[in-house]
């Protein structure tokens, strides 16, 4: 869009062309939030965020020691009714809403980081070292993600940080396939061209030229991965090798009252899966329409 | 054809021997103390050798990999941890039992999201086909497990429609046993509505944007004569694509599916041996599943090829 801008003059980027840029991305910001889609995520993502935040705070009761009666079923004094213990469901899905909510983003932040370099190293040199990442990049795409975490977090034990290793780095290549491919269809243009004939170094011309021109499709895989990490960590709490008792996690809360659901006490398990739904049918609204706005 | 088969194959493999060599340093290289593990937090320092003396888990490291690329080629995936038997019968017929299940959902997911993908694509923009794409982001972004809790708390709590359990009874006839894994199948065939319907759409609404589209509407040919001789072969090639790597992710989220309904597949031998650490089988399903993956893409590709000779043109230089 905006490459043959950059191309011209010899300058580095000028305080005109900054301020067309700023006005472009307050152009974009504005066509997303004429998207409802968008809008429903944002709300509903900052909703979470919010209780994230401020947890026990605005919670109803302690989420870990308040002790009821057990399996009250949803009604004015438990609006969700109780758990197995007795200890409200509300309470503890609002504060369930912070590990997850915090290591999901940080493994994403790592794969797509580390992805993104990938990408554009392997875009921009291409020859072997691109043929042998590409290689790699293949086999990890043929492993069964959540069978591998499961495999790394059983060899490793289970803690915050390992997840969000394992989860960022079997992010990484999906990321770097991704990068890869918008950094190909760059490096073709001229102002790549002309870049590379001012004698700039390869460092220069991915870092300053390339990337700010494939930023879109990076932002966009950086929503798509949170909402993949939701998914994913999720999953892995139910699994019992994700986050770790005594949190109150979304996943790890289906995987201690699923059992009950046959006995019609559904209310344990039912909201706290809503919560994990609501939460990565957001991301995956605001990702759909990044992507819907880089697309075109 | 031949070459693009055998260049393929080849590929395949060398892929195959990468995602060993990948599993091979979560298992062997990462710090982990096979012996402690197995014989648990309070056994004596000498018994803990004498299991990493058995298992040669003290060699040195070459050496073990030669050992595990040997081993598999020769498909000896090794003994379970748990009960010294080795680990391939147990996870062929795992993966026989989820694959009927993966099966079942495709067979119920496929038809629905080709149908809704032409629908929507037909109808680019329209309200039908932004319905259609929501829904599919909408579902395909929710975990198994959590469609899953929907479904037994819906159908199988609140409407008694369908058992909770997928453990059919011994003998059950044909339409019992499907009753029984309808659930199950169900939670994942709503995951992959959304993957298989937009990519559907996506080719319909490039192959009705051709030249030749326009030519056979120009020579008068009827919509369905079009929908029929044209568009349908050539708009579902990205869709059988998506397919053969769903294959792939179907034994992913076949895990929590099979918690939830208690399914004796793939899924709950993996749990199993994640709860016992039971590394070797862990290992061996990983490649398993990696195989099959495998195969599932190259079938895929096959069958690209066929509907489509310009792809087996692109892949073979």
């Amino acid at each position: 869009m905006d490459a043959t801008a950059t191309v011209g003059p010899v300058t580095p980027v000028g305080p005109t062309l900054r301020s067309e840029r700023a006005q472009a991305r307050r152009e974009t910001l504005a066509l997303l939030f004429r998207k409802p889609g968008f809008l429903i995520g944002v709300v509903i993502l900052a909703m979470w965020a919010v209780f994230a935040v401020l947890g026990e705070s605005i919670a109803p009761y302690d989420p870990f020691n308040d002790f009821a009666r057990r399996h009250v079923p949803p009604g004015p004094e438990h609006l969700f009714g109780t758990d197995r213990l007795g200890r409200d469901v509300l309470s503890r899905v609002i504060v369930g809403a912070r590990d997850v909510l915090l290591v999901a983003p940080l493994a994403a932040i790592l794969g797509v980081v580390a992805g993104s370099l990938l990408g554009l190293i392997m875009g921009y040199y291409r020859g072997f070292i691109d043929d042998a990442i590409s290689r790699v990049v293949e086999a990890f795409l043929s492993l069964p993600v959540i069978l591998v975490a499961l495999l790394t977090l059983v060899v490793l034990g289970s803690s915050t940080l390992v997840v969000v290793l394992v989860v960022g780095i079997l992010f990484t290549p999906i990321v770097a396939r991704t990068v890869r491919s918008a950094v190909l269809s760059e490096r073709q243009l001229d102002y790549v061209t002309a870049a590379k004939l001012r004698g700039e170094s390869g460092l220069y011309i991915i870092t300053r030229e390339i990337f700010p021109n494939v930023l879109g499709p990076i932002v966009v895989e950086l929503t798509v991965r949170f909402g993949y990490a939701i998914f994913t960590i999720a999953t892995l709490s139910f699994l019992g090798v994700g986050i770790q008792p005594p949190s109150p996690d979304w996943g790890l809360t289906v995987s201690d009252e699923y059992t009950n659901m046959i006995s019609g006490k559904w209310w344990p398990t039912l909201f706290p899966a809503l919560a994990i739904a609501s939460c990565v049918v957001a991301v995956n609204l605001i990702a759909d329409a990044l992507q819907s706005l880089t697309g075109e | 054809m031949i070459r693009w088969l055998a260049r393929r194959l080849v590929l395949s493999l060398i892929t195959l021997w990468l995602l060993a060599t990948i599993v091979f340093v979560i298992a062997n290289v990462l710090p982990n103390d096979v012996g402690r593990t197995i014989a648990g937090p309070f056994a004596p320092q000498e018994t803990v050798d004498a299991i990493n003396e058995r298992l040669g888990t003290n060699d040195p490291l070459p050496e073990q990999y030669l050992r595990a690329m040997r081993n598999l080629v020769t498909f000896d995936f090794g003994n379970s941890f748990q009960n010294r038997q080795p680990v391939l019968p147990a996870i062929v017929g795992a993966v026989g039992r989820s694959g009927l299940l993966a099966a079942y959902a495709l067979l119920l997911t496929i038809p629905i999201a080709i149908l809704a993908g032409l629908f929507a694509g037909r109808r680019r923009d329209r309200s039908a086909d932004r319905a259609i794409v929501l829904a599919g982001v909408t579902l395909s972004s929710i975990p198994e497990f959590v469609i899953g809790t929907f479904l037994v708390v819906v159908v199988g709590v609140q409407l008694r429609l369908l058992p909770v359990i997928a453990r059919p009874p011994e003998n059950a006839n044909i339409i019992t046993f499907l009753s029984f894994l309808a659930m199950p199948a169900l939670a994942m065939a709503i995951v992959y509505f959304g993957y298989i319907a937009r990519m559907t759409r996506a080719g319909t609404i490039e192959v009705l944007e051709s030249d030749y589209i326009r030519t056979a509407t120009m020579k008068g040919l009827t919509t369905s004569q079009t929908m029929r001789r044209h568009v349908l072969r050539n708009a579902l090639v990205p869709t059988v694509a998506v397919i053969g790597v769903q294959i792939g992710y179907l034994f992913g989220g076949i895990i929590g599916v099979e918690k939830i309904f208690n399914y004796n597949g793939m899924g709950q031998l993996m749990l199993m041996a994640a709860q016992r650490k039971d590394i070797p089988m862990l290992t061996a399903g990983v490649i398993v599943i990696g195989i099959v993956y495998m195969l599932a893409t190259l079938t895929a590709d096959l069958i690209i090829a066929w509907m489509n000779p310009r792809a087996r043109l692109e892949s073979g230089r």
